[in-house]
């Protein structure tokens, strides 16, 4: 996992509450038996005209120009700004790797579903929670000037505005120092294997039919 | 001292370690494996050189990609065969057992894990599947993960996790005639919203709640996270034993008296504090349908399309006109006079065998309406359909002019070939009436089977309380 330290650029507003993991990353495309090459597909339905499939050129599709990631500059942005409850409905991680793989390190919103919020931190993605009257202002002052970028410092846990204005953030302990140093959470379990199969030993004697093989039936 | 939760008493006794910032380590006792969330969590396996913790933990099925017609024939799309080749492979290669697509108890992750025994109360259930909530349904704690966490339980046997909120939700008095699992659990998600339950664990309680079968249970559990609650859960009573009783993977003799003693504590104590609590008046409910694009957009049969206008909130108004927009729906339209091209029967929420007797008495010796383009009964697991073709379920469905097929996860996400096309109209069984969830451009509405299944016969929503009392 990329290491997560400080991130800036341009941030793209999605203007709509209860952004599910369906719209971000549509079904069709959980056929991959890979975690990455996604991008293209994010947001698949609203950002093309057509319908699509995997293996399908997206190069040649047609765009809707409506659709914000379609704007300029947004094709750049690295910060994504959404509305409460993102990341809702499906456990799909994919919908983390197509916003990844698009190039967004950092979601701004005023809440997130569990699962969601959960697969950012295992991908080096982070998703900040702020109150829904900041987000409002952000949403105003990206929308009055476009290409509108923000600091995200994770180890002070401050985002800085343009013109200069610090905003505050709550993150983790645990999760925050995961992505600063981009641990691999496997390995820090196992290093505690021996509690792991004390754990067992002393499970297997109170309730001894959670152990039970089938083939032992 | 207060007393515990039944959330509280699973969370303990399933901890390995804690630390000051209240980051523990949990025990994971039942991994449930499919073919989607998978793939890449093995990968990741084989390349760190690691191998599963506890093989004999897991228990993998092809469900989300398996074609509900001909299964003999195969898979025809060859993206879809390799995903379920892989996991008949990794299943193979690190000794899992796997029900492949051609075996009689082959079907949706949640049906098939109750069914088999293989859920059973006071454990830890897991599955790289939002829907993990329905095995909750047996006080156990169950609970969707993603791919990253599918590898950390297949390496480790462990989840690393923070503790939820308790919060309680309480279905006082019965349900009338025609009222379902279904119904009450679409009326609690319109109540605190898809977000309400977001940092909770909920636990269903009350009158309305004990007296639904475990079929219906799980229907309600399965939800919890349209709720936006990873977890929901139910607690033990006579019902929950008597359907686990002589199931394969349950234990047996001396092994299943002591599990028996050991369940009766899944309860939460009288002297326990939840940090929300909710409640709900069951007589008073009428079948729910949904009118929009998010599952708390939901009303009653006998109610209209609400108004974005006279929502206060500016974003709930927006989300609710660009709903009605997709929906091509107008405010105050009688939900009656919606009327649906496409019915179905089928998903991890309703495709159990309860489910398909309550469609089935519904329609039986009824005709599928002119107005109707398909209308698809999906079981939910090979046993379901062997034990609905017994009842002669299948035949009611059929001279209805209804399909029968294979299980599967089918048109509840439309991964597979069963699909809604732009601008179709779909009364589904299922549990997420997102846009473009059951085909793009396809426009779902959430109801109980038996409304589902009338709707098909009159081309219309119905007030099947009517229906009944008639």
């Amino acid at each position: 996992m990329d290491k997560f330290t400080v991130v800036s650029g341009i941030v793209a507003p999605l203007d709509r509450t209860n952004v599910d993991t369906d719209a971000i990353i549509p079904k069709q495309f959980l056929k991959s038996i890979h975690r990455t090459g996604f991008g293209p597909n994010l947001f698949d339905e609203w950002r093309y005209l057509d319908h699509g499939e995997p293996g399908k050129d997206n190069t040649r599709r047609p765009l809707n120009p409506e659709f914000v990631l379609n704007q300029s500059p947004y094709q750049d942005a690295v910060i994504l700004l959404g509305r409460e409850n993102f990341g809702c409905g499906s456990s799909r991680e994919h919908a983390v790797w197509a916003l990844l793989d698009y190039g967004f390190r950092v979601i701004i919103a005023p809440g997130f579903a569990d699962i969601f919020f959960n697969n950012c931190f295992k991908n080096g993605v982070l998703p900040v929670v702020l109150d829904s009257a900041i987000v409002d202002r952000l949403f105003r002052a990206v929308a009055g000037s476009p290409g509108y970028t923000l600091r995200v410092d994770l180890p002070a846990q401050q985002i800085t505005t343009p013109g200069g204005e610090v905003i505050g953030f709550e993150v983790d302990p645990f999760r925050k120092d995961c992505l600063i140093k981009g641990l691999d959470d496997i390995g820090l379990t196992l290093q505690h294997a021996d509690s792991i199969r004390r754990y067992e030993e002393k499970r297997r004697l109170e309730a001894p039919w959670l152990f039970n093989k089938q083939s032992e039936k | 001292m207060s007393g515990k939760t039944l959330y509280d008493k699973l969370w303990d006794s399933h901890l390995v370690r804690q630390d000051e910032s209240g980051t523990a380590l949990l025990y994971i006792d039942r991994h449930l494996v499919h073919e989607v969330t998978s793939p890449q969590a093995f990968e990741g396996l084989r390349l760190a050189g690691r191998n599963p913790w506890r093989s004999e933990s897991i228990l993998a099925v092809p469900d989300h990609n398996v074609p509900t017609t001909a299964r003999a024939a195969g898979i025809t799309d060859p993206v879809s065969r390799v995903q379920v080749e892989t996991l008949d492979r990794n299943c193979s290669d690190f000794g899992i057992t796997e029900f492949t697509m051609t075996d009689l108890r082959q079907g949706i992750v949640h049906v098939i894990g109750p069914e088999q025994g293989a859920t059973l109360p006071g454990m830890t259930v897991v599955c790289g599947d939002s829907h993990t909530s329905t095995h909750g349904a047996f006080g156990a704690l169950a609970f969707g993960i993603g791919t990253s966490e599918v590898e950390h339980v297949l390496a480790t046997q462990c989840l690393i996790q923070k503790k939820s909120g308790n919060m309680q939700i309480r279905v006082d008095g019965t349900l009338a005639a025609g009222v379902s699992a279904k119904d009450v659990v679409l009326a609690i998600i319109a109540r605190i919203g898809t977000a309400g339950g977001t940092g909770f664990a909920l636990e269903f309680t009350g009158q309305a709640i004990r007296d639904l079968s475990m079929e219906g249970r799980m229907t309600v559990c399965n939800m919890a996270i349209e709720a936006g609650a990873r977890a929901g859960m139910i607690a033990v009573d006579d019902t929950t034993i008597e359907y686990l009783t002589g199931r394969p993977y349950a234990p047996e003799g001396a092994q299943w008296e002591q599990a028996v003693s050991a369940w009766a504590e899944l309860h939460t104590d009288a002297d326990a504090g939840f940090d929300q609590m909710v409640s709900l008046d069951a007589g008073a409910l009428a079948p729910q349908v949904s009118w929009g694009t998010s599952p708390e957009m939901v009303t009653a049969i006998d109610a209209v399309v609400p108004d974005p206008d006279a929502e206060v909130d500016p974003v709930k108004r927006e989300g609710m006109r660009r709903a009605l927009v997709y929906m091509d729906l107008q405010p105050g339209m009688a939900i009656t006079d919606i009327r649906p091209d496409h019915v179905f029967i089928g998903s991890c929420t309703n495709a159990r065998i309860e489910d398909l007797r309550a469609a089935a008495a519904a329609i039986r010796g009824r005709q599928v309406a002119a107005g109707i383009k398909q209308a698809l009964v999906v079981p939910g697991s090979g046993l379901v359909k062997q034990q609905a073709e017994a009842e002669g379920l299948d035949r009611v469905f059929t001279e209805a002019g209804f399909e029968w097929r294979e299980p599967g996860c089918s048109m509840c996400l439309a991964m597979n070939a069963d699909r809604l096309e732009p601008g179709d109209r779909c009364a589904s069984t299922s549990n997420r009436n997102f846009e473009g969830r059951q085909g793009q451009g396809g426009r779902t509405h959430l109801v109980s089977p038996a409304m589902a299944a009338v709707a098909a016969v009159t081309g219309h929503f119905v007030d099947i309380r009517q229906q009944e009392a008639g």
